[in-house]
């Protein structure tokens, strides 16, 4: 019961990063209709950002992160306002394969300032053991729950109450109508970069405490499983990325536990499969029927 | 041409081609503030199209459009509709997935002027100019009779609502020019006499300047003081609804060479 338990907390932990990182790739989907290919080496920077910072400097843990995430933030509103941006008008195609070319532009200028060893992530944070009779969870594991649900609840907050919130609803549902009715759409989609790379910096920094190591392709696989999870859920919804991250997170630990290690990647991609050809528009998805 | 200071909208030999093809050229015309304009013509005649080169969906080849005096050549669909140009869309464009009165909310946005500071803050100013939009937003619905549905989803209103709607959500930015495209379409003869008196009533309460695009010639000859019609991208014939009705011109252009 006790590992059955554990490995469902493991799976949250991971899973609450996966959903994190998955917003980012639903939100841009639901505004623009983009996969944003990038958005894994934006996980990448962040992570190299608060290395730096914790290595090179002082600053305490928390001022560290922060200024990480302001970094990726800003990363991520200048690439879309310099590669996507021109290209929105263009089919669809361009911009999918732009973001591919700035996802290797990313990883191979890090390569070349910081070399493509990876480095080990300095984790300077001591937090408590949590006992709850005989299980026991890691603090690491339960702040990082802790820290992606409040931002969710946030997220959600923001999006339903706040005027940004609504334009960028607005926007996704009818970018010519919410011009019109005077939104500023280029604000609008830079606000929701910024939100997705700032999300992404804090899932950086909380998987490099989990996976405690730091290399120029390191953003690759959590972004392609983010990708899976947002997809898993219904892209362009955000409660779907949640959702999909948890589940991505909890079926990868649990294959992890009790089937085998070296399989867990495939099982997760194998759950894809089956729930699109259940429900191709994903698991909270409604099914679309093509206007003729 | 100088622009005329009395005029609200200047139009002034528009032109606009899609690669090589001319979708409107020559066309000049004017309105006054406050005045009832149709835009009339055949299917293909390039009425939607001034539509959206006046909103900036599309920027003209040649020509200008003024409104207020101000040049609209270049600017952001945003700014003008900030500027006092809103619309309507021949097939209804609502915001689905929100709420009715959010629906006007969000097009009163950018008249809020506290400061993003202030937002974040959420600072007395903020509250005082939320409750105010959301006052002037059930206003507005009450004016329309959608009161009683300001807390449903758009998409769950029949038809002509979501039409009254599209109105209301326009008229919440006090336009100085509304831009109504083809809204009588799909109405039945009952609504559309409704409709008539829903526009007449907008424009003497608001003062707003109306160009409407219709094909129910019943609702054209009876509210329009003034129609222009094209026909191939062109400006046929300009006058009062009586005038219109007498030209040759139009008439072959309704109903074909052939005729009389």
């Amino acid at each position: 019961m006790n590992i059955l338990l554990t490995q469902l907390i493991n799976g949250l932990h991971v899973g609450s990063v996966y959903a994190l990182i998955a917003l980012g790739y639903t939100m841009v989907y639901g505004i623009v209709k983009l996969i944003n290919f990038a958005h894994g080496d934006i996980i990448m920077v962040g992570a190299y950002a608060a290395l730096m910072l914790l290595t090179s400097t002082a600053l305490p843990f928390g001022i560290a992160a922060m200024l990480s995430v302001l970094f990726c933030v800003t990363l991520g509103v200048l690439v879309e306002r310099i590669a996507y941006k021109p290209l929105r008008n263009s089919p669809r195609i361009s911009s999918l394969i732009t973001t591919i070319g700035v996802s290797f532009f990313l990883q191979n200028s890090v390569q070349m300032i910081f070399s493509p060893t990876p480095r080990p992530f300095p984790i300077r944070l001591s937090v408590p053991t949590i006992v709850i009779g005989s299980l026991k969870i890691s603090g690491l594991t339960f702040v990082t729950i802790l820290v992606a649900v409040l931002l969710m609840i946030a997220l959600e907050l923001f999006v339903r109450r706040t005027r940004m919130g609504k334009a960028m609803r607005a926007v996704s549902e009818d970018m010519q109508a919410a011009q019109l009715m005077g939104i500023n759409i280029n604000t609008t989609i830079s606000m929701t970069f910024a939100i997705g790379a700032a999300l992404a910096a804090v899932g950086a920094i909380l998987y490099s405490t989990a996976y405690p190591s730091v290399s120029p392709t390191m953003g690759a696989l959590p972004g392609l499983k983010a990708f899976i999870a947002a997809v898993l859920g219904g892209i362009g919804l955000m409660p779907g990325a949640m959702l999909g991250g948890f589940i991505m997170g909890v079926a990868e630990s649990l294959t992890k536990g009790y089937i085998s290690t070296q399989l867990s990647d495939a099982v997760v991609f194998g759950i894809l499969i089956i729930v699109l050809l259940v429900k191709p528009s994903g698991i909270l998805g409604k099914h679309v029927s093509e206007k003729v | 041409m100088n622009p005329n200071p009395h005029h609200l909208l200047e139009i002034n030999d528009l032109g606009i081609q899609f690669g090589g093809l001319t979708a409107l050229e020559h066309v000049t015309f004017s309105m006054d503030p406050g005045e009832i304009v149709g835009l009339i013509g055949p299917n293909g005649a390039g009425k939607t199209t001034v539509f959206n080169l006046i909103t900036g969906i599309y920027q003209p080849t040649i020509g200008s459009i003024t409104l207020g005096g101000q040049t609209l050549n270049g600017r952001k669909t945003y700014k003008i509709f900030q500027s006092g140009a809103a619309r309507t869309f021949q097939n209804i464009r609502l915001f689905k997935k929100m709420t009715v009165l959010d629906n006007v909310r969000i097009a009163a946005h950018n008249q809020m002027d506290y400061n993003p500071l202030v937002g974040a803050l959420r600072l007395p100013g903020y509250w005082r100019d939320e409750a105010d939009t959301t006052y002037r937003a059930m206003k507005m619905l009450d004016i329309f009779s959608l009161t009683e549905h300001a807390g449903e989803m758009a998409s769950s209103l029949p038809y002509g609502q979501q039409r009254r709607l599209e109105i209301a959500r326009a008229l919440i930015s006090n336009p100085k020019l509304l831009l109504l495209d083809e809204p009588a379409a799909g109405m039945n003869p009952t609504e559309t006499q409704a409709l008539m008196a829903t526009i007449r009533e907008v424009r003497d309460r608001f003062g707003v300047a109306i160009l409407l695009i219709e094909h129910d010639m019943r609702l054209v000859m009876g509210i329009c003081e003034r129609l222009v019609v094209l026909d191939y991208g062109q400006v046929i014939a300009k006058g009062t609804p009586a005038e219109i009705r007498q030209n040759e011109r139009v008439v072959k252009a309704y109903l074909g060479g052939s005729a009389v």
